[in-house]
């Protein structure tokens, strides 16, 4: 399997902001991808990962294969490290978490409340949740914002123990992962023309 | 499904969470009214079950911004609409959890408050079964008003204006159940309009809520 996107067209606020996006990634390998802030990375991801319509083009193989990871983590603060990410793992049908807790070393934090953690250790609890999804594509937004060097070397082990493991993972990012393997994908050629305002057809 | 039931359960009882809130503001009403109207007890009999459906009522629209907007701020709302569960599943799980932690409460405590406004003997049952039959339709409505208004700051006014006149047909058959069971008369009519609307809501809004609230994601 792998992830396809072909003349893929996003909007964001019904304006397009990419057009005439084309890419592949294939099991097994890493795409990062850059641009300037607003270019439009984070619409791009939410297309995939199936928060969004595209406005035209298509997508194949995402849908059920994508974990998504956003800006926010999705944590409650009055819950436990252990009960946030058990929590994901019952959504998702999956129960190993004890792996995900030492591949983030949260291991002393379990028992703490998700409010009570600090910017960086919030962070790799919500990449923690990536690994307990079980889902092969996983699509980043920024997953390094806030973590410190020894993290972010963390979480570059964690994504080459997913590629390994014949996982994928789409990463936007404007900092260096700590994964020259990966590729690199610029969507700056791609930014949609201005004033070309898509109509929503539903208040038309 | 379970988890995120047991999860919003577990939210709402913990600091912060709110349970409880809806039933003390229950409980305020009902103890102002006869400060309001005066101690006479005639007054306060014929009064009671409209007095006591507000109550439930308002005490269940104070709670519905919390529904969706906390999901919604941390993002997790975002991850939930990514992962296995239909959404038509997770707002029916959403407004399952706001009826045990808000509705279940009033029903039980509505008999407690009768007192206070000296309901006949006769209505106390007609009470709790028609705010046990009343009270989902108030949490499914007030999830479909939630997830309208979901990520517009200070959504909730907004949300009260939506969803209140979509509250009337429910407030006027369970409060017409509450006072016919007092004056002894029969409440088959109304009890059973009211369950038609209950049901009616639960077997259609989630796939409203479900639609909005996938449309306020993009």
């Amino acid at each position: 399997m792998e992830l396809t996107v072909s003349d893929l067209t996003v909007a964001r606020g019904g304006v397009p902001v990419l057009s005439g996006v084309n890419f592949s990634l294939q099991d097994g390998r890493a795409l990062v991808l850059r641009g300037p802030n607003g270019a439009g990375k984070t619409t791009l991801l939410r297309t995939i990962a199936g928060l969004q319509p595209p406005l035209t083009g298509d997508i194949q193989g995402a849908g059920e294969r994508i974990a998504y990871a956003a800006h926010a983590d999705g944590l409650k603060a009055m819950l436990t490290v252990t009960e946030n990410l058990s929590f994901w793992a019952q959504v998702f049908g999956t129960n190993d978490i004890s792996s995900a807790i030492t591949a983030f070393d949260l291991d002393k934090l379990t028992d703490r409340l998700a409010g009570t953690l600090s910017a960086g250790q919030k962070r790799r609890l919500g990449l923690a949740r990536l690994m307990v999804t079980g889902r092969p594509v996983w699509v980043l937004d920024e997953p390094t914002v806030s973590l410190d060097a020894a993290s972010v070397a963390l979480f570059a082990d964690a994504v080459r123990g997913h590629l390994k493991a014949g996982g994928a993972a789409l990463m936007a990012t404007h900092i260096d992962l700590g994964i020259p393997e990966a590729d690199v994908f610029d969507v700056t050629p791609y930014r949609a023309k201005p004033g070309v305002a898509a109509q929503d057809e539903a208040f038309l | 499904m379970i988890a995120l039931l047991t999860r919003d359960l577990r939210l709402a009882v913990r600091a912060g969470g709110g349970f409880g809130l809806g039933l003390a503001f229950f409980l305020i009403v009902t103890v102002l009214v006869p400060f309001g109207v005066g101690p006479e007890t005639a007054l306060l009999t014929k009064i009671a079950p409209g007095i006591l459906w507000i109550g439930a009522l308002l005490a269940c629209l104070l709670s519905l911004d919390r529904i969706l907007a906390l999901d919604w701020e941390d993002g997790s709302l975002d991850l939930l609409a990514t992962a296995p569960l239909p959404m038509e599943g997770i707002v029916t799980i959403k407004a399952l959890a706001h009826w045990i932690t808000t509705g279940l409460p009033l029903v039980l405590a509505a008999p407690a408050l009768g007192v206070l406004l000296s309901l006949p003997t006769e209505g106390y049952l007609w009470l709790v079964v028609s705010l046990a039959v009343g009270t989902p339709a108030l949490s499914v409505i007030g999830t479909f008003g939630a997830a309208l208004t979901v990520g517009l700051k200070r959504g909730g006014l907004l949300m009260s204006l939506l969803v209140l006149p979509m509250y009337v047909p429910t407030l006027i058959f369970g409060a017409e159940v509450a006072r016919r069971g007092a004056e002894g008369l029969t409440v088959q009519t109304p009890l059973l309009m009211l369950a038609g609307i209950s049901f009616g809501a639960l077997a259609l809004l989630p796939f409203a809520s479900a639609g909005v609230l996938r449309v306020n994601l993009r």
